[in-house]
């Protein structure tokens, strides 16, 4: 394999016009006591040998059947149509840069803008940006942007948030210098009474909230919180699944000014947690479109009025603004969002309402199956994917987990106080048996 | 020099393929009803309904208009766009590895934490450094998670006046929009005649706010720092710490590395420096290294090797928490450990000449022409990459670095970095990369040259340009204005609805 063409010839010849004797004489301003005289101790390996020792170590891992595994908290397994990967391995899109130079990049432009229509019709949302990294960012994020959009120092978070992203989240606001409160919702929806008014929110940039929140549930009183917050002057921020936009009343709804999410299960493979696509909306609003951070795609036209495709809006950007950018984000997950394009397209609104429908009864029945073994539901709510049992309520939670594990099935996640159980498409009634049979041994022996 | 037009398809956006009647009917609302209350239940949604073969020609007929770096040099400075070997594609697209759960535990997972463990390895070997995180997401999210770091280290020593960051003003925008953000002033010092680090504005803006130092080597002129360790030394007096932007290692890997030059922090841009593919904007993976006295300040988790196997370190005594959501762009980390693998010590050190080779020999083919100039200490040589000013010919004709820019496109080539870096006017910054043949390189001279000379005998040519694109030049402003601005289909739809 060699990846670069030049002959020894060709390198005397450029040597000789550049006026150096050697290529080394080309690095002569690097200090000697810095330059490397020795190679780096790494193996050079063929294309044959490097496959077969990639493939081999990987075989040291444990994979589990998709029908196997219940864990989801914004990575779902999911089957990726073959169309999809066909489109994203093109190499017109796969191998090119971020398009500065829109008039010969207007493939991935328009491929972009139509990501940003389709995720704007899903989320009934106005602007969506063209990629965060993931959820966690993205929410990140957004917590910053209504704190610089309100000039407010203070942000309300769900306590009750997936151990990864309550970090994330926290991480960033302590970068950006701002305080949070954590907030806990009671079973009517209402939160901690203390905080959403005049004397204690003030100072409050955003409130955060998950929908349906971190165990699956969903919760009246949303337009309520929507309006106090609003009343004092903050931001709306939702956290959502977006393929249960498909079926829930969308953030337009509760009046949300930002919502983010995580787009992988729509079309992206969970790869171990990444590439992900973090989704990034605002509503029609001046102040909140300029307040957004990462690129954005928009409708142009060219001097000769054709239609055409740019990133607009610039000027909030780093390469422009630097210290004065809304973010730093440059490089993205363009190519998870081309691959949700294809993917919601694909899919279309029939396939979308489809798949929405047999995952809430796939839920439901799984649900019933669970109670009938005699967990108990961490909250008697709706709920859509995914549900959460009491820990160690009646059975030894963690015991369960590891005993399944064993078995090949990777039983949901331990969040805070419940025991996220999350349902995906490979989902049936016969894995919900053999499940539920195993679930049996392991109870009946403690 | 051959003819290039890009193909041109008239495509209508995926929603006017479609007619489609955004309702939601009844009889689906009543049997989801049955699980859920009907007021959380959705009434409308707007997508469009296509069959197969009108998706897959419609993106097929999109990608016909992209170019990409397999379809030619692609020489964007700073943005290392180096052809991608295939078999790094290939080896990751396996359905088995797709499938991998974030939260399966680790004990099942030895093969990929293997794999990852040693890209690590890999990666403190050719910087250095003594411990990494391969969580950041890309390059600009590594220069944030290292700029964390600095911003903890002196949090915890007690030192939190040090709130300033000094960047040269010839830094990529990444470093002060990425220091911003972790809540630091961004200190700017000039460049000095050379166009390297002003050691004495440097000294000058030391003190005992100083948080550290964000600096690339090779800088964007494509120079190399040679005060380097007077640099470090300045700045670790000063009680700050060094952070190297990685954006620019092509230019010295398996020759120096930032760990010997005294950083203390390094980002990599493994979508740049080891060849993974950029996919029209991301992903990308920014690694960071650290020296050892930094390692408890990384975020968790961190993979470690303990009673032979590997393990998720989430035990960090100083962490300055998490930066994304899981382990980072793992595909895109796979990728990178093929790419070094296949090209080895030997490979990293031969691209890393041939990229300076390239990048000096095109500079010295264009240095003689007309309507350019060289700025700072043109008979130094550059590393990857190069920037030369277009500002005489916009003197003397009128034709700006964009239109050049543009009209190289007709040649089916893609046009560097322009108007960047800042100090530099009518600024081309152009990194051709290793593996771009001389064949190539002489091309792209022959074309430079070819529409300078346009430039002096027929500017409004060159300023018409681009002609052979799927479209002609872009109207930039007419996209962000409040009013003509439609950000996504709806606008559009908005809009003829009035």
């Amino acid at each position: 394999m060699i990846l670069t063409s030049h002959t020894d010839k060709d390198i005397k010849n450029m040597l000789s016009l550049i006026g150096a004797s050697s290529l080394d004489e080309l690095f002569s301003d690097i200090p000697k006591e810095i330059f490397l005289r020795e190679e780096l101790n790494i193996p050079r390996l063929d294309e044959k040998t490097l496959y077969y020792t990639f493939k081999n170590k990987l075989s040291e891992n444990k994979y589990f059947n998709p029908e196997d595994i219940y864990l989801g908290g914004g990575i779902w397994p999911i089957y990726v149509p073959s169309v999809v990967k066909v489109i994203v391995s093109r190499t017109e899109f796969l191998t090119s840069y971020t398009p500065y130079q829109p008039e010969i990049s207007q493939g991935i432009l328009q491929a972009l803008y139509e990501y940003q229509s389709l995720m704007a019709e899903l989320l009934d949302m106005d602007v969506v940006n063209s990629s965060m990294y993931d959820w966690s960012t993205a929410a990140a994020e957004a917590l910053l942007m209504s704190s610089r959009v309100t000039k407010k120092k203070t942000i309300l978070i769900p306590k009750d948030l997936p151990f990864n992203r309550s970090k994330v989240l926290k991480t960033y606001l302590w970068g950006a210098g701002l305080k949070y409160i954590e907030y806990s919702m009671d079973q009517k929806g209402n939160i901690d009474d203390s905080i959403l008014n005049e004397s204690s929110c003030m100072d409050c940039a955003g409130i955060y909230v998950e929908y349906p929140n971190s165990y699956g549930y969903l919760f009246d009183g949303l337009e309520r919180i929507s309006d106090d917050i609003h009343r004092l002057g903050g931001l709306f921020i939702m956290g959502v699944d977006p393929v249960s936009m498909t079926i829930l009343k969308p953030p337009s709804y509760y009046d949300a000014d930002i919502v983010v999410g995580e787009g992988q299960p729509l079309g992206n493979p969970s790869f171990f947690g990444g590439p992900l696509l973090g989704v990034f909306a605002v509503k029609d609003d001046m102040k909140l479109v300029r307040g957004m951070p990462g690129r954005i795609i928009g409708l142009t036209k060219s001097i000769y009025d054709e239609r055409a495709f740019t990133m607009i809006l610039q000027t909030r950007e780093q390469h422009i603004r630097r210290e004065r950018a809304t973010s730093n984000i440059c490089s993205n997950e363009a190519l998870a969002a081309v691959s949700s394009a294809v993917y919601l397209s694909l899919m279309g609104k029939a396939g979308l309402l489809s798949l929405a429908k047999k995952l809430l009864i796939l839920s439901h029945n799984l649900y019933k199956r669970m109670i009938s073994l005699g967990f108990n539901s961490l909250y008697d709510k709706p709920f859509y994917r995914e549900f959460a049992l009491k820990i160690d309520d009646p059975y030894p939670t963690d015991k369960i987990i590891s005993y399944l594990v064993e078995k090949n099935i990777l039983f949901g996640k331990k969040v805070n106080k419940g025991h996220v159980i999350s349902v995906n498409e490979f989902h049936s009634e016969e894995a919900f048996s053999r499940l539920t049979s195993l679930i049996k041994e392991v109870v009946n022996n403690v | 020099m051959s003819r290039f037009k890009q193909a041109s398809w008239d495509e209508p956006l995926l929603f006017e393929l479609s007619d489609s009647d955004p309702m939601i009917h009844k009889e689906y609302k009543d049997e989801v009803s049955k699980y859920i209350p009907r007021k959380f239940v959705r009434d409308k949604l707007n997508l469009p309904n296509l069959s197969e073969p009108q998706v897959v020609r419609h993106f097929i007929r999109l990608s016909q208009m992209n170019y990409s770096v397999d379809l030619g040099i692609y020489p964007l400075g700073s943005c290392t766009m180096k052809y991608n070997p295939k078999i790094c594609d290939y080896i990751v697209s396996d359905s088995f590895l797709e499938s991998l759960h974030p939260d399966q535990p680790p004990e099942t997972l030895q093969g990929l934490l293997s794999i990852l463990y040693e890209l690590s390895d890999f990666l403190k070997k050719i910087t250095g450094m003594d411990y990494f995180t391969l969580q950041p997401a890309a390059g600009a999210h590594g220069e944030y998670t290292g700029v964390s770091i600095i911003k903890k280290y002196h949090e915890v020593r007690g030192n939190n006046q040090r709130d300033e960051i000094i960047v040269p003003d010839s830094a990529h925008g990444t470093n002060p929009a990425s220091a911003k953000m972790a809540g630091f002033k961004v200190i700017e010092i000039p460049s000095d005649e050379d166009g390297l680090v002003d050691i004495k504005a440097l000294s000058e803006a030391l003190g005992e706010n100083t948080a550290g130092m964000m600096l690339t080597n090779p800088n964007t002129l494509g120079l190399f720092e040679r005060n380097i360790l007077i640099i470090s030394k300045t700045v670790h007096e000063a009680g700050g710490l060094m952070y190297y932007d990685g954006a620019n290692l092509n230019a010295i890997a398996g020759v120096a590395r930032p760990g010997d030059m005294g950083f203390d922090i390094v980002h990599l841009n493994l979508h740049k420096s080891f060849g993974t593919p950029h996919g029209g904007g991301g992903p990308g993976a920014g690694p960071i290294g650290v020296k050892s006295f930094l390692k408890s300040f990384l975020p968790v988790p961190i993979i470690e090797y303990n009673d032979d196997k590997y393990v998720f370190n989430w035990d960090l005594e100083n962490s300055i928490g998490k930066v994304h959501g899981y382990y980072g762009n793992i595909a895109v980390l796979l990728r990178a450990y093929c790419y070094i693998l296949l090209n080895g010590g030997s490979g990293i050190k031969t691209n890393t000449r041939l990229s300076v080779l390239n990048s000096n020999y095109l500079m010295s083919r264009l240095r003689s022409l007309r309507g350019l100039s060289i700025p700072y200490n043109p008979n130094v040589f550059r590393k990857h990459e190069f920037v030369i000013s277009l500002e005489p010919l916009k003197q003397d004709t009128g034709v700006t670095a964009l239109d050049v820019a543009k009209r190289l496109l007709d040649y089916g080539v893609h046009a560097p970095t322009i108007y960047f870096p800042l100090i530099v006017k009518e600024a081309f910054m152009i990194e051709p990369t290793e593996t771009v043949s001389k064949k190539d390189l002489d091309q792209y001279s022959e074309v430079l040259q070819k529409i300078i000379k346009e430039a002096y005998t027929s500017p409004d040519k060159v300023k018409g340009a681009p002609y052979d694109t799927k479209i002609r030049r872009i109207d930039e402003a007419y996209g962000s204005r409040p009013k003509t601005m439609a950000p996504t289909y709806r606008y559009i739809l908005k809009r003829t609805e009035k």
